[in-house]
């Protein structure tokens, strides 16, 4: 393969890495709700760079027009996920991950 | 003819079972006199058709009726049915059971005229309390009629068991007296237990003959003997002798035999024609007569006959004693029948059925003669029982007195009497018999005519001689009852002086029975009696060489001299010997002992199991226990729920994991 292309198997490493980071990132967040949906907006990401990557590699612009739809998905998404957090904010003075355990049984 | 006679045989229960209907469901509506009326027609009629039936079998000589009236069900080849089997027998018992509950009927008419005084103003028992009496009275004969006229097992348990029902329904007749509500409370408990026995007889007589009717298990009778079952493993017992002592066992609570007599002296707690009917005519005599009616299987096992003989000589002699020291009038009489009927266990123990039946003949008549002449007694005292408080009573009562004699002398078996002839039949067919156990029973038998007499003669003196002891203002109303309570006490009084004569010929040592009754061969010693017997009045004369009549007057002479000649002597007698005395007194512990062991046994059971069983097991491990596993499983598993966002992410995305997993390898 030409070196100087770069070759699907760096686009899939970054796309598993920027995953690997968005796990890391909801697991190891103690503090703050606002990286826990940034993490979950990395985990998007990481699936669109598969998705276009694959398109590129099989030539099917199908994956491509995924994307766009993921990322309409992706900023409805985060408009409710601020909006809710907003509204947390509200009632609980607070967006600390560790205090919000109303759902513990 | 015989279309005609079926329709008589089926109108003879159900003229004493629609007087009972008419009494009962429209008491309101016919009132006192009618509810007497239509009862007294009912029992009349069933008593005017028993003597067509009489006529037409003894005097006509017409062969055993023996048809089904009504088919209920075939299960498993078995059928059950409502039929009549009517021969010589059959016919003596039902004129007897309705003559005497004709009696009663008239009788009740005076006894029961102030019954509204026994009843609080504000029970609601009380209302028409006279005409459900009536009801009653009529639904008990009618009982009885079916358990007589019955023709196969199961019809015969229905009316042993509709007997069992209307006793309890008229012991606690008055059940606003808590006596009367335990009385009949033990009577029933005491029939549940003869009749558990009654039961399994008769569920081994299926099992074994495959029938209900008594012709065809009688035809088999001869092979169920031939078999043996094994109700405990390794001990094989003969089938006829297990069923005839479980039939007999059934007769025991009937028919009140050691240990389970206990229920008929309570109960005297009911109104006192029930006494009488009860004593005379129905439901005790049903295990005599059931007894007799199954001659055929109970000749062939010795086991039962020596049972019964054994049970019979017991029951004779120990109630006996025990009627020595009771002081209430009707509880003196009760004891007395108690060993009238140990007479007549022993008789057919002795395979004498034919003197056990011809002695519940005439004892019918002398026992419901001297019931009702106690009540006529308990009448004119203002319902006062205690005979200590009586005495002198002869010239205030003359033909209670009078009639009273004859039951009494019946009742001893003085010579001439009716109850002289079947007495005497019982104790001369007991010499004769070759069951084992007949000596020990000869013996009873032969002492209980001295109790007896000394007994029924103690009461007598007590109540209508000596010294009046009632108060002033009882003595004061003094007076013979109405004509409704004097008319069945004479009436009574003729077949006590004669029945007994004139049928003993025919009854004891003819054919009068015929196929009725079988008697094995080796144990006829009735037959043996019969050889001697050259007519009723040799027999009278006969017997003023034996041994019974200078019993019987000995009884009647120590009666007299302890208890009017020198009342003294009772009094030291009693504190010579209070060991002895208190024994009869408690009726051998027989009451303290059941009250003790079962009474206490159960309620200590009854205890356990509440304590073991329903509050620990049943409430604690099974209802508390699984609510406390739920609540302990839910405890557990709600530790999972942390309510933090990033284990529920982690949770989500192992479950990702793990389906990939499954979905690359799987």
């Amino acid at each position: 393969m030409d070196t100087s292309v770069i070759g699907l198997t760096s686009y899939l490493t970054l796309g598993a890495i920027l995953f690997a980071i968005s796990i890391a990132g909801i697991f190891l967040n103690r503090k703050n709700i606002v990286v826990l949906l940034m993490c979950i907006e990395l985990m998007l990401l990481a699936a669109n760079i598969n998705f276009i990557a694959f398109s590129h590699y099989l030539n099917d612009s199908a994956g491509q027009v995924f994307v766009f739809f993921i990322l309409t998905v992706a900023a409805a998404e985060a408009a409710i996920g601020l909006a809710i957090l907003v509204t947390l904010f509200r009632n609980r003075r607070t967006i600390d991950v560790e205090e919000l355990d109303a759902l513990k049984g | 003819m015989d279309s005609m006679m079926d329709k008589l045989y089926l109108g003879i229960p159900l003229a004493s079972l629609f007087g009972a209907i008419v009494a009962g469901f429209f008491a309101a509506q016919i009132g006192r006199k009618g509810a007497h009326t239509v009862t007294i027609l009912g029992v009349g009629t069933s008593f005017i058709l028993s003597l067509i039936a009489l006529s037409h079998h003894v005097f006509d000589g017409a062969p055993a009726y023996n048809h089904s009236v009504y088919e209920w069900m075939v299960s498993d080849g078995i059928r059950f049915e409502v039929g009549f089997l009517i021969d010589n027998l059959t016919v003596m018992m039902m004129s007897v059971v309705t003559g005497v509950s004709l009696m009663v009927h008239i009788y009740t008419i005076g006894y029961m005229e102030d019954d509204l005084h026994n009843w609080p103003k504000e029970s609601l028992a009380g209302t028409n309390s006279y005409q459900r009496f009536f009801s009653y009275i009529s639904l008990f004969t009618f009982s009885m009629l079916m358990l007589v006229m019955s023709n196969n097992f199961m019809q015969l348990f229905f009316g042993w068991e509709a007997v069992g029902l209307v006793s309890y329904l008229l012991i606690g007749f008055w059940s606003v007296r808590p006596t009367a509500v335990y009385a009949n409370l033990k009577a029933f408990l005491v029939n549940r237990v003869g009749d558990f026995g009654f039961i399994l007889g008769i569920a081994a007589v299926v099992m074994y003959s495959g029938s209900l009717d008594y012709y065809e298990v009688f035809a088999k009778a001869d092979e169920m003997s031939q078999q043996t079952m094994s109700i405990f493993s390794g001990y094989e017992w003969n089938v006829i002798s297990v069923i005839c002592i479980l039939l007999f066992i059934g007769a025991m609570g009937k028919s009140a035999q050691i240990p389970l007599h206990v229920w008929l002296p309570d109960s005297m707690e009911g109104p006192t024609p029930i006494s009488a009917l009860i004593h005379a005519a129905t439901m005790v005599t049903a295990g005599i007569f059931m007894v007799t009616r199954m001659s055929p299987m109970f000749e062939l096992s010795e086991a039962a006959l020596s049972f019964i003989i054994v049970i019979g000589a017991l029951t004779a002699i120990l109630m006996g004693l025990v009627g020595i020291v009771q002081n209430d009038i009707k509880r003196v009489v009760a004891y007395s029948t108690l060993s009238q009927l140990g007479y007549m266990t022993v008789a057919l123990g002795a395979s004498a059925y034919s003197a056990a039946v011809f002695h519940l003949m005439t004892h019918a008549f002398f026992k419901a003669l001297l019931f009702l002449a106690a009540g006529s007694v308990i009448i004119a005292m203002h319902h006062e029982q205690d005979i200590r408080k009586m005495g002198g009573l002869k010239k205030y009562l003359p033909i209670t007195y009078w009639t009273s004699l004859v039951g009494s002398l019946a009742l001893i078996g003085f010579p001439g009497f009716s109850g002289f002839f079947s007495k005497d039949g019982i104790i001369e067919a007991v010499r004769h018999s070759t069951i084992p156990g007949h000596e020990f029973a000869y013996l009873a038998v032969l002492s209980g005519v001295f109790i007896t007499a000394f007994y029924s003669f103690r009461m007598f003196f007590l109540v209508f001689h000596g010294e009046e002891r009632m108060d002033k203002h009882t003595k004061e109303h003094l007076r013979e009852s109405p004509w409704v309570v004097t008319v069945p006490l004479i009436l009574l009084a003729i077949p006590s002086v004669f029945i007994g004569g004139l049928t003993i010929g025919d009854m004891l040592f003819g054919d009068y029975f015929g196929s009725a009754v079988y008697i094995a061969e080796n144990h006829n010693g009735l037959a043996e009696v019969g050889k001697h017997f050259h007519g009723a009045w040799a027999f009278v004369e006969h017997s003023f060489s034996g041994l019974p009549f200078y019993l019987a007057s000995l009884g009647v002479f120590s009666a007299w001299f302890i208890y009017m000649k020198q009342p003294n002597i009772a009094e030291s007698l009693k504190q010579r010997f209070i060991v002895i005395y208190n024994l009869l007194d408690r009726k051998y512990y027989f009451d303290d002992f059941n009250s003790a062991v079962f009474g206490g046994g159960s309620r200590l059971l009854g205890d356990r199991l509440w304590q073991v069983g329903d509050v620990k097991f049943i409430d604690g491990v099974l209802v508390n226990g699984s609510a406390k596993l739920v609540a302990w499983f839910a405890g557990v598993t709600r530790q999972l729920q942390t309510g933090y966002l990033y284990h529920y992410a982690f949770a989500m995305i192992i479950g990702v994991l793990m389906l990939l997993v499954m979905g690359l390898f799987i």
